[in-house]
Protein backbone atom coordinates (compact mmCIF):
# COMPACT_ATOMS: atom_id res chain seq x y z
CA UNK A 1 0.00 0.00 0.00
CA UNK A 2 1.55 3.63 -1.08
CA UNK A 3 1.14 6.27 0.53
CA UNK A 4 1.09 9.95 0.18
CA UNK A 5 4.14 11.03 0.69
CA UNK A 6 6.06 7.88 -1.15
CA UNK A 7 5.71 5.42 1.93
CA UNK A 8 5.32 1.61 1.43
CA UNK A 9 3.38 -0.05 4.23
CA UNK A 10 5.12 -3.87 5.39
CA UNK A 11 1.80 -4.13 7.85
CA UNK A 12 1.05 -7.47 5.75
CA UNK A 13 4.28 -8.54 6.51
CA UNK A 14 4.58 -7.76 9.57
CA UNK A 15 1.48 -9.47 10.48
CA UNK A 16 2.83 -12.79 8.45
CA UNK A 17 6.36 -12.93 10.33
CA UNK A 18 3.91 -12.14 14.08
CA UNK A 19 1.92 -15.29 13.59
CA UNK A 20 5.03 -17.55 12.84
CA UNK A 21 6.62 -16.43 15.67
CA UNK A 22 3.45 -17.12 17.73
CA UNK A 23 3.21 -20.37 16.55
CA UNK A 24 7.46 -21.25 17.08
CA UNK A 25 5.89 -19.56 21.05
CA UNK A 26 3.60 -22.03 20.71
CA UNK A 27 5.82 -25.10 19.70
CA UNK A 28 8.51 -24.14 22.43
CA UNK A 29 4.90 -24.56 25.01
CA UNK A 30 4.15 -28.16 23.50
CA UNK A 31 7.70 -29.42 23.57
CA UNK A 32 7.71 -28.54 27.60
CA UNK A 33 5.20 -30.85 28.16
CA UNK A 34 6.47 -33.31 26.18
CA UNK A 35 8.06 -36.84 27.23
CA UNK A 36 11.75 -36.41 25.90
CA UNK A 37 15.15 -35.90 27.66
CA UNK A 38 16.74 -32.38 29.23
CA UNK A 39 19.20 -32.41 26.46
CA UNK A 40 16.72 -32.77 23.76
CA UNK A 41 14.36 -30.06 25.40
CA UNK A 42 17.27 -28.03 25.95
CA UNK A 43 18.25 -28.59 22.30
CA UNK A 44 14.92 -28.14 20.28
CA UNK A 45 13.54 -25.20 22.38
CA UNK A 46 17.20 -23.10 21.84
CA UNK A 47 16.88 -24.01 17.82
CA UNK A 48 13.12 -22.54 18.01
CA UNK A 49 14.71 -19.72 20.15
CA UNK A 50 17.23 -18.73 17.44
CA UNK A 51 14.98 -19.09 14.41
CA UNK A 52 12.79 -16.47 16.72
CA UNK A 53 15.35 -14.24 17.04
CA UNK A 54 16.51 -14.22 13.80
CA UNK A 55 12.91 -13.33 12.75
CA UNK A 56 12.73 -10.60 14.80
CA UNK A 57 16.10 -9.00 14.26
CA UNK A 58 15.29 -9.55 9.94
CA UNK A 59 11.91 -8.01 9.57
CA UNK A 60 10.96 -6.29 13.03
CA UNK A 61 14.16 -4.32 13.62
CA UNK A 62 14.82 -4.73 9.52
CA UNK A 63 18.50 -5.96 9.83
CA UNK A 64 17.11 -7.81 6.20
CA UNK A 65 17.37 -4.51 4.66
CA UNK A 66 21.02 -3.83 5.74
CA UNK A 67 23.64 -6.68 4.94
CA UNK A 68 26.64 -4.68 6.28
CA UNK A 69 25.01 -4.45 9.85
CA UNK A 70 23.43 -7.40 9.64
CA UNK A 71 27.02 -8.98 9.32
CA UNK A 72 28.50 -6.76 11.98
CA UNK A 73 25.71 -8.08 14.57
CA UNK A 74 26.18 -12.13 13.83
CA UNK A 75 29.63 -11.74 14.37
CA UNK A 76 30.24 -9.77 17.13
CA UNK A 77 27.40 -11.83 18.55
CA UNK A 78 28.58 -15.01 17.98
CA UNK A 79 32.18 -13.85 18.68
CA UNK A 80 30.58 -13.05 22.49
CA UNK A 81 28.75 -16.60 22.63
CA UNK A 82 32.03 -18.51 21.48
CA UNK A 83 34.02 -16.69 24.24
CA UNK A 84 31.44 -17.21 26.76
CA UNK A 85 31.46 -20.88 26.36
CA UNK A 86 34.91 -21.50 28.31
CA UNK A 87 32.88 -21.87 31.79
CA UNK A 88 31.23 -25.63 30.77
CA UNK A 89 34.30 -27.95 32.03
CA UNK A 90 34.19 -26.49 35.07
CA UNK A 91 30.43 -26.65 35.14
CA UNK A 92 30.43 -30.45 33.72
CA UNK A 93 33.37 -30.94 36.18
CA UNK A 94 31.34 -29.73 39.37
CA UNK A 95 28.41 -31.92 38.08
CA UNK A 96 30.64 -35.31 38.12
CA UNK A 97 32.14 -33.98 41.61
CA UNK A 98 36.34 -33.28 41.73
CA UNK A 99 38.25 -33.51 44.98
CA UNK A 100 38.42 -30.10 45.13
CA UNK A 101 34.54 -29.26 44.31
CA UNK A 102 33.72 -31.64 47.98
CA UNK B 1 33.32 30.15 -4.73
CA UNK B 2 30.02 31.02 -2.08
CA UNK B 3 30.43 30.82 1.85
CA UNK B 4 28.39 27.87 2.02
CA UNK B 5 30.69 25.69 -0.42
CA UNK B 6 33.69 27.11 1.47
CA UNK B 7 32.39 25.61 4.62
CA UNK B 8 31.50 22.68 3.36
CA UNK B 9 34.96 21.99 1.41
CA UNK B 10 35.94 22.50 4.55
CA UNK B 11 34.35 20.11 7.02
CA UNK B 12 34.81 17.45 4.17
CA UNK B 13 36.45 15.15 6.72
CA UNK B 14 33.94 14.98 9.11
CA UNK B 15 30.62 14.27 6.70
CA UNK B 16 32.10 11.07 5.87
CA UNK B 17 28.87 8.51 5.05
CA UNK B 18 27.75 7.06 8.22
CA UNK B 19 28.63 3.56 9.00
CA UNK B 20 26.95 0.80 7.20
CA UNK B 21 24.71 3.77 5.90
CA UNK B 22 22.63 4.13 9.26
CA UNK B 23 22.04 7.36 10.86
CA UNK B 24 24.20 8.50 13.96
CA UNK B 25 21.14 8.02 16.09
CA UNK B 26 20.08 5.19 14.97
CA UNK B 27 23.76 3.55 14.76
CA UNK B 28 23.86 4.50 18.73
CA UNK B 29 20.64 2.49 19.72
CA UNK B 30 22.59 -0.76 17.94
CA UNK B 31 25.58 -0.60 19.40
CA UNK B 32 23.39 -0.34 22.38
CA UNK B 33 21.96 -3.65 21.64
CA UNK B 34 24.96 -5.09 20.63
CA UNK B 35 26.07 -4.05 24.23
CA UNK B 36 23.26 -5.53 25.60
CA UNK B 37 23.06 -8.33 23.89
CA UNK B 38 26.45 -9.03 24.95
CA UNK B 39 25.08 -8.69 29.13
CA UNK B 40 21.94 -10.94 28.19
CA UNK B 41 24.28 -13.84 26.96
CA UNK B 42 26.61 -13.44 29.62
CA UNK B 43 23.66 -14.27 32.38
CA UNK B 44 21.87 -17.03 30.52
CA UNK B 45 24.85 -18.71 29.40
CA UNK B 46 26.04 -18.71 33.70
CA UNK B 47 22.71 -19.30 34.58
CA UNK B 48 23.31 -22.43 32.21
CA UNK B 49 26.73 -23.33 33.89
CA UNK B 50 25.11 -22.96 36.99
CA UNK B 51 21.97 -25.53 36.44
CA UNK B 52 23.99 -28.03 34.90
CA UNK B 53 26.43 -27.59 37.94
CA UNK B 54 23.60 -28.37 40.43
CA UNK B 55 21.92 -31.58 40.90
CA UNK B 56 18.76 -30.67 42.85
CA UNK B 57 17.40 -27.98 40.75
CA UNK B 58 14.17 -26.40 41.36
CA UNK B 59 11.64 -26.89 39.25
CA UNK B 60 8.93 -24.52 40.68
CA UNK B 61 6.39 -23.87 37.89
CA UNK B 62 3.44 -25.80 37.82
CA UNK B 63 1.34 -23.53 34.64
CA UNK B 64 2.46 -22.45 31.79
CA UNK B 65 -0.62 -19.97 31.69
CA UNK B 66 0.80 -16.59 32.83
CA UNK B 67 4.56 -17.28 31.22
CA UNK B 68 2.36 -17.96 27.81
CA UNK B 69 -0.12 -15.04 28.14
CA UNK B 70 3.04 -12.38 29.22
CA UNK B 71 4.79 -14.02 25.57
CA UNK B 72 1.51 -13.58 23.56
CA UNK B 73 1.51 -9.71 25.17
CA UNK B 74 4.99 -8.96 24.58
CA UNK B 75 4.81 -10.67 20.98
CA UNK B 76 1.69 -8.75 20.19
CA UNK B 77 3.12 -5.43 21.63
CA UNK B 78 6.26 -5.73 19.24
CA UNK B 79 3.83 -6.01 15.73
CA UNK B 80 1.60 -2.85 17.36
CA UNK B 81 5.22 -0.86 17.48
CA UNK B 82 5.45 -1.66 14.14
CA UNK B 83 2.08 -0.20 13.29
CA UNK B 84 3.06 3.20 14.54
CA UNK B 85 6.15 3.42 13.05
CA UNK B 86 4.39 2.54 9.57
CA UNK B 87 2.00 5.19 10.82
CA UNK B 88 4.77 7.73 11.82
CA UNK B 89 6.74 6.89 8.50
CA UNK B 90 3.54 7.57 6.54
CA UNK B 91 3.07 11.08 8.07
CA UNK B 92 -0.06 10.14 10.24
CA UNK B 93 0.55 11.23 13.53
CA UNK B 94 -2.70 10.01 15.11
CA UNK B 95 -2.27 6.67 14.22
CA UNK B 96 1.63 6.56 14.84
CA UNK B 97 0.36 8.22 18.80
CA UNK B 98 -2.36 5.65 19.05
CA UNK B 99 -0.09 2.80 18.13
CA UNK B 100 2.78 3.90 20.38
CA UNK B 101 0.49 4.48 23.34
CA UNK B 102 -1.10 1.19 22.81
CA UNK B 103 2.14 -0.65 22.91
CA UNK B 104 3.27 1.13 26.28
CA UNK B 105 -0.04 -0.16 27.78
CA UNK B 106 1.37 -3.74 26.82
CA UNK B 107 4.14 -3.09 28.19
CA UNK B 108 2.80 -1.88 31.72
CA UNK B 109 0.59 -5.06 31.42
CA UNK B 110 3.37 -7.54 31.06
CA UNK B 111 5.74 -5.60 33.83
CA UNK B 112 2.08 -6.06 35.82
CA UNK B 113 1.99 -9.60 35.40
CA UNK B 114 5.26 -10.19 35.92
CA UNK B 115 5.24 -8.41 39.18
CA UNK B 116 2.59 -10.47 40.02
CA UNK B 117 4.43 -13.67 39.03
CA UNK B 118 7.04 -12.61 41.54
CA UNK B 119 4.95 -12.24 44.32
CA UNK B 120 2.84 -15.68 44.23
CA UNK B 121 6.97 -17.14 44.23
CA UNK B 122 8.06 -15.26 47.04
CA UNK B 123 4.47 -16.09 48.77
CA UNK B 124 5.67 -19.60 47.98
CA UNK B 125 9.18 -18.92 50.23
CA UNK B 126 11.10 -17.79 47.26
CA UNK B 127 14.16 -15.38 47.64
CA UNK B 128 17.17 -14.57 46.49
CA UNK B 129 19.26 -17.02 48.63
CA UNK B 130 16.47 -19.46 49.09
CA UNK B 131 13.79 -21.49 48.55
CA UNK B 132 11.67 -24.69 49.35
CA UNK B 133 12.31 -26.75 46.20
CA UNK B 134 16.00 -27.19 46.33
CA UNK B 135 19.03 -25.23 45.48
CA UNK B 136 18.80 -21.22 46.71
CA UNK B 137 20.91 -20.67 43.25
CA UNK B 138 17.80 -20.96 41.74
CA UNK B 139 16.13 -17.31 43.26
CA UNK B 140 19.20 -15.59 42.75
CA UNK B 141 19.44 -16.61 39.03
CA UNK B 142 15.30 -16.06 38.25
CA UNK B 143 15.49 -12.83 39.75
CA UNK B 144 18.58 -11.59 38.13
CA UNK B 145 17.50 -12.39 34.97
CA UNK B 146 13.74 -11.78 34.72
CA UNK B 147 14.61 -8.43 37.32
CA UNK B 148 16.99 -7.38 34.40
CA UNK B 149 14.49 -8.24 31.96
CA UNK B 150 11.93 -6.26 33.57
CA UNK B 151 13.65 -3.51 34.62
CA UNK B 152 14.16 -3.27 30.55
CA UNK B 153 9.86 -3.19 29.58
CA UNK B 154 9.56 -0.81 32.45
CA UNK B 155 12.43 1.76 30.86
CA UNK B 156 10.77 0.66 27.28
CA UNK B 157 7.82 2.08 28.70
CA UNK B 158 8.58 5.03 29.53
CA UNK B 159 10.32 5.45 26.75
CA UNK B 160 7.57 5.05 24.71
CA UNK B 161 5.76 7.63 26.64
CA UNK B 162 7.88 10.04 27.05
CA UNK B 163 8.58 9.43 22.71
CA UNK B 164 5.50 9.36 21.58
CA UNK B 165 4.15 12.50 23.48
CA UNK B 166 7.43 14.40 22.26
CA UNK B 167 6.51 13.04 18.62
CA UNK B 168 3.22 14.22 18.67
CA UNK B 169 4.49 17.15 19.79
CA UNK B 170 6.43 18.03 16.85
CA UNK B 171 9.67 17.45 18.74
CA UNK B 172 10.49 14.39 17.61
CA UNK B 173 10.45 12.87 13.98
CA UNK B 174 9.73 9.16 12.59
CA UNK B 175 13.43 8.42 12.86
CA UNK B 176 13.07 8.77 16.94
CA UNK B 177 9.92 6.68 16.94
CA UNK B 178 12.12 3.73 14.86
CA UNK B 179 14.87 4.02 17.25
CA UNK B 180 12.72 3.57 20.28
CA UNK B 181 11.02 0.95 18.75
CA UNK B 182 14.49 -1.22 17.72
CA UNK B 183 14.79 -0.63 21.59
CA UNK B 184 11.59 -2.72 22.33
CA UNK B 185 12.05 -5.01 19.69
CA UNK B 186 14.97 -6.01 20.99
CA UNK B 187 13.36 -6.48 24.76
CA UNK B 188 10.94 -8.44 23.43
CA UNK B 189 14.17 -10.67 21.22
CA UNK B 190 15.20 -11.38 24.89
CA UNK B 191 12.44 -12.45 26.35
CA UNK B 192 12.15 -15.24 23.26
CA UNK B 193 15.44 -17.18 24.96
CA UNK B 194 14.58 -16.24 28.77
CA UNK B 195 10.97 -18.03 28.19
CA UNK B 196 12.81 -21.10 26.85
CA UNK B 197 15.56 -21.54 29.15
CA UNK B 198 14.40 -19.92 32.38
CA UNK B 199 10.46 -20.85 32.62
CA UNK B 200 9.81 -24.00 30.23
CA UNK B 201 12.85 -26.11 31.11
CA UNK B 202 11.87 -25.75 34.65
CA UNK B 203 7.75 -27.19 34.75
CA UNK B 204 7.33 -29.39 37.36
CA UNK B 205 5.90 -32.47 35.33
Amino acid sequence: MATAEGHRSSVGKYVIVYVILLVIAALQFVIAYSNISGGQMFTRMLCLAIVEGVLALLFFMHLADNRGLLWFFAIFTVFVLLTLQYGWTDSFRLLDGVQWAK
Amino acid sequence: MSQAEITMAGHSAAMERPAFSVPAKKMAMWLFIIADTATFAGCLVAYGFLRNATPNWPRPFHSITNVALMTFILLTSSLTMLFGIDGAKAGDKAKALRWTMITAALGAVFALLHIREWLALIDEGMTLFKNPWGTGLFGSAFFSITGLHLLHVTGGVIALIAVGIRYNGGRYNADDLEITGLYWHFVDLVWMFVVPLVYLLNLSH
